[in-house]
């Protein structure tokens, strides 16, 4: 269904993937890959499965009772169900809707992953410097490193977990509407980051926003009650789109 | 009279009963405090608190032994009650929320904080004190313990509870063991709330008189060894009120008030403490005019 | 080549470690929660238990409770004039507080400008945080002698010869008696019951009492016709709950009670209350039967209040659930 191009590496695949909260299906039959250092987006309306999607990538289901998944989501080839949780959540990280800084300084919240891998003394203190600099906030924060991160603004705050999620290096990393809480200043530097993350980082990233998507995906798949009714490269969705459904969403003539 | 204005009328009588009932809640509240005041400031002397009791019926002497006990009793329990409540609530928090076994518990943990005191000291009493032969500062320190546990395992579960949980799965997608979110990020973000919450135990437990009676019970002479009989301001006033001595009284007042204000003084941080932000402007000037960053 | 290794090597002690002290500190939080809330109460039930096996067996479970007289020389006990004391004056008490404490918390909650809110709350409070052995000190110095000269004659004098009523007031005047000690009490539970009644009004959601102003309700239509019904289980759940604290106070009635085993007649009577005894006598009771039966009564008392606050808790509950989005 996708049209193959060189030099393509899939570097997740989600095979046949049902996931359950108790006895309610939230996913049906999900096939997609995801492709190396490349942005897909999902969209769809709200409660389609798309951040419902996004957390079985980390497993962050696994945190909350009586969720079951069925089928296959693979990270290199390996299965993610079998692998051990913490290495899972060190390769692929997570930025969240709203920012979530942590109750500590700048410096702390950047080297918390560090520090639970070991990372200590200088080289902690250059891969802190590195992550901030390529969350392009390095220049803001470089003279309060010691202040609390509740002194930074909402847009500021984002970008901080976005460089706490990289200074460990995952290979993935997804964003769930990374951008819906901030005014738009903010959203288009968080977007110009993403764009220019992918350089080196594999990004997955739900939004609520399709002109979000149509801007800093590379590819893009709808999702529509818990089904991913079509994935295709970006511009394809966007222009023609193989499903009916798709078009309809895609042009505001939905719901 | 219509039918509006009459309703009007009623409605403005209920409400007017309802500021009657506000009246007379604060009015005990001053005649309490007042007659503290009043009474116990009158007899309120240095050597109240340095020199020791005098032999019964013998006017002067001090509540020296009392105060001593007291800070040391309060002070043992604090620090034997406060980790076991604290990790009991993490795990009702943390552990058990799901767990349908644990949140019976917790319930039954906040039936705990309301069971009488006096029960405290009896269950101690059959362990710590009969089996040694006598009474001992000891155990009136674990009964007190005893006391705060559900108490600080409830505010910890509480507080627990209002930090968001996105900020742990923020946390956990960072590839951190569950103690590690716990220890580092929600334990930190529930700082304040807790402290309060120990704050305000530490304030119920130095009120409490019932479960001293019959566990860390009396001493006229200064002791620090808690295994013998340990005196307490609260067992203090307890028998000086009961005595027949004029001068009893007036030492029992003045411990009275300084208990009190004591207690009241925390209760008061602790409300200061959780409404940080109501003073944070005048923290704000601080920091600007002493020129310290604060964190 | 060295450096990935050494690198491998930490990481992997790091995850050795965190497993350890994930599965250790589990255990050890997960103890002390099964210790508050299963181990402790069961315990605590069990030794007050052992304790008053002796009582137990001597005085059998029907007659302990419904038996008048405590004569401890005679080693012969019946507890039926300390569970009167208890129950009447923590229904007395209730008869007076609650009114006030459903008051303060309207007030509180509906009506007061902010400015006063604050004060009332703090008041509200402190009052609370105050040791019970204060209320009991003021109580026995400053109340009793004003109860015994001013109010209680007066009482007689007016309410002496109603018929029934009077009957209440008869007796003499001192002071230490089942009115003042209900009265202490009440002005003790009183702040703990209206922050009960007050957390319960705070659930109802405003929208439901806007949709009653836009029909045109007065304050108090509202407060009677949407506030009290939705939060009813919750005001009775903290009734009950109030009342279970008072049955445990021991501290604010010990001195007001007048420690005396009978069943008042008036409530101009001195009487005892379980834990009035207990203060009193635990430390005095000199043989093992003596020592028992108090445990005995406490045990009783643990039984009871356990199973008030119990029931009252579940009350408060299905109030929250009924609220939660």
């Amino acid at each position: 269904m996708v049209e193959t191009q060189t030099a393509l590496k899939t570097r997740m695949e989600v095979k046949s993937l049902n996931f359950y909260y108790g006895s309610n299906q939230a996913l049906k039959d999900i096939n997609m890959p995801i492709y190396d250092r490349k942005v897909t987006a999902l969209i769809g309306p709200s409660g389609c499965g798309k951040t419902t999607l996004l957390r079985c990538f980390n497993r962050m289901h696994d945190l909350y009772p009586a969720n079951r998944y069925e089928g296959e989501i693979l990270l290199d080839g390996e299965s993610i169900f079998g692998m051990d949780i913490i290495d899972l959540r060190s390769k692929v990280g997570m930025v969240f809707q709203k920012p979530t800084p942590f109750p500590m300084s700048i410096f702390d919240n950047v080297a918390f992953g560090l520090r639970l891998k070991g990372i200590k003394g200088t080289e902690l203190k250059d891969r802190v410097e590195k992550a901030l600099k390529d969350s392009v906030l390095w220049d803001e924060v470089k003279d309060r490193l010691k202040d609390s991160a509740f002194s930074l603004s909402g847009g500021q705050q984002q970008r901080l977990c976005i460089a706490r999620a990289i200074a460990v290096e995952p290979e993935v990393l997804l964003f769930d509407e990374p951008t819906s809480a901030l005014d738009p200043i903010s959203t288009a530097k968080i977007e110009e980051l993403i764009v220019e993350l992918k350089k080196k980082i594999t990004i997955v990233i739900v939004t609520h926003n399709m002109q979000q998507a149509a801007r800093i995906s590379d590819y893009t798949g709808f999702m529509y009650l818990g089904e991913l009714v079509e994935f295709n490269y970006t511009e394809k969705i966007f222009t023609k789109p193989d499903k009916k459904l798709t078009e309809d969403y895609i042009t505001g003539r939905f719901g | 009279m219509s039918r509006k204005i009459r309703r009007k009328l009623f409605s403005n009588f209920m409400l007017f009963l309802s500021f009657i009932t506000a009246a007379y809640g604060i009015f005990w509240l001053f005649w309490i405090l007042g007659s503290l005041f009043i009474n116990g400031f009158k007899y309120l002397s240095p050597e109240l608190v340095y020199l020791d009791p005098t032999p019964a019926g013998q006017e002067g002497g001090g509540l020296r032994p009392a105060f001593v006990g007291h800070l040391i009793i309060t002070s043992l329990a604090t620090v034997i009650g406060v980790p076991m409540g604290i990790m009991a609530g993490i795990y009702f928090a943390e552990y058990g929320r799901n767990s349908k076994f644990f949140m019976t518990l917790r319930q039954i943990t906040d039936i705990m904080v309301s069971t009488p005191s006096i029960l405290m000291g009896a269950v101690v009493y059959a362990v710590l004190v009969r089996p040694v032969g006598h009474f001992n500062g000891f155990s009136g320190a674990v009964a007190l313990a005893l006391l705060m546990l559900p108490v600080i395992a409830i505010t910890t579960d509480e507080m627990l509870k209002l930090v968001p949980k996105e900020m742990r799965e923020a946390a956990y997608a960072l590839g951190a063991y569950k103690w590690q979110v716990i220890k580092d990020v929600v334990m930190r973000a529930a700082k304040v709330g807790i402290m309060t919450g120990v704050i305000l135990g530490v304030a119920r437990i130095a009120g409490e008189t019932a479960p001293l009676l019959f566990t860390s019970f009396n001493n006229n002479v200064l002791t620090f060894d808690l295994r013998d009989p340990m005196a307490s301001l609260t067992v203090t006033m307890f028998n000086y009120v009961m005595g027949p001595y004029h001068y009893w009284h007036q030492q029992a007042w003045a411990a009275a008030f300084i208990l009190t204000m004591g207690v009241l003084l925390l209760s008061i941080l602790a409300r200061v403490l959780l409404h940080r932000n109501l003073l944070e402007p005048l923290f704000y000037i601080v920091r600007s005019i002493t020129g310290k960053k604060g964190g | 080549m060295e450096e990935v290794a050494y690198a491998e090597k930490t990481l992997k002690e790091i995850r050795t470690r965190g497993l350890f002290l994930e599965r250790f500190l589990k255990f050890s939080f997960g103890f002390w929660a099964l210790f508050a809330g299963l181990l402790f109460p069961i315990l605590a039930g069990l030794i007050l238990l052992y304790e008053a096996r002796l009582a137990i067996e001597k005085f059998g479970f029907i007659h302990f409770l419904t038996y008048t007289n405590w004569d401890p020389v005679a080693e012969d006990f019946g507890a039926l004039t300390m569970i009167f004391g208890t129950v009447v004056s923590t229904i007395l008490s209730m008869l007076i507080a609650a009114p006030v404490a459903i008051g303060i918390a309207i007030f509180i909650t509906e009506l007061a400008p902010n400015w006063f809110k604050s004060i009332v709350s703090t008041a509200v409070e402190l009052l609370a945080a105050i040791p019970s052995i204060i209320y009991g000190l003021w109580g026995f110095f400053i109340l009793t002698p004003i109860m015994a000269t001013k109010v209680e004659p007066w009482l007689q004098e007016k309410l002496g010869d109603v018929p029934l009523i009077g009957k209440l007031f008869q007796g003499a005047p001192t002071g230490v008696d089942v009115l003042t000690t209900s009265l202490v009490l009440s002005i003790m539970i009183i702040p703990f019951m209206a922050s009960v009644v007050r957390d319960a009004f705070n659930m109802v959601p405003p929208i439901m009492k806007e949709s009653a102003y836009g029909l045109g309700a007065t304050k108090w239509e509202v407060i009677r016709q949407v506030v009290i019904p939705y939060t009813a289980s919750g005001i009775a759940g903290g009734l009950i709950l109030s009342a279970g604290r008072a049955l445990g106070e021991t501290m604010a009635v010990t001195f007001l009670a007048g420690n005396n085993p009978q069943i008042p007649k008036s409530l101009l009577d001195s009487f005892t209350t379980i834990t009035v005894a207990l203060a009193n006598q635990f430390t005095e009771a000199d043989t093992d039967i003596y020592l028992s039966a108090l445990y005995y009564v406490g045990l009783l008392l643990y039984l009871v209040s356990f199973t008030m606050l119990g029931i009252a808790k579940f009350m408060v509950l299905r109030l929250e659930k009924r609220w939660k989005v």
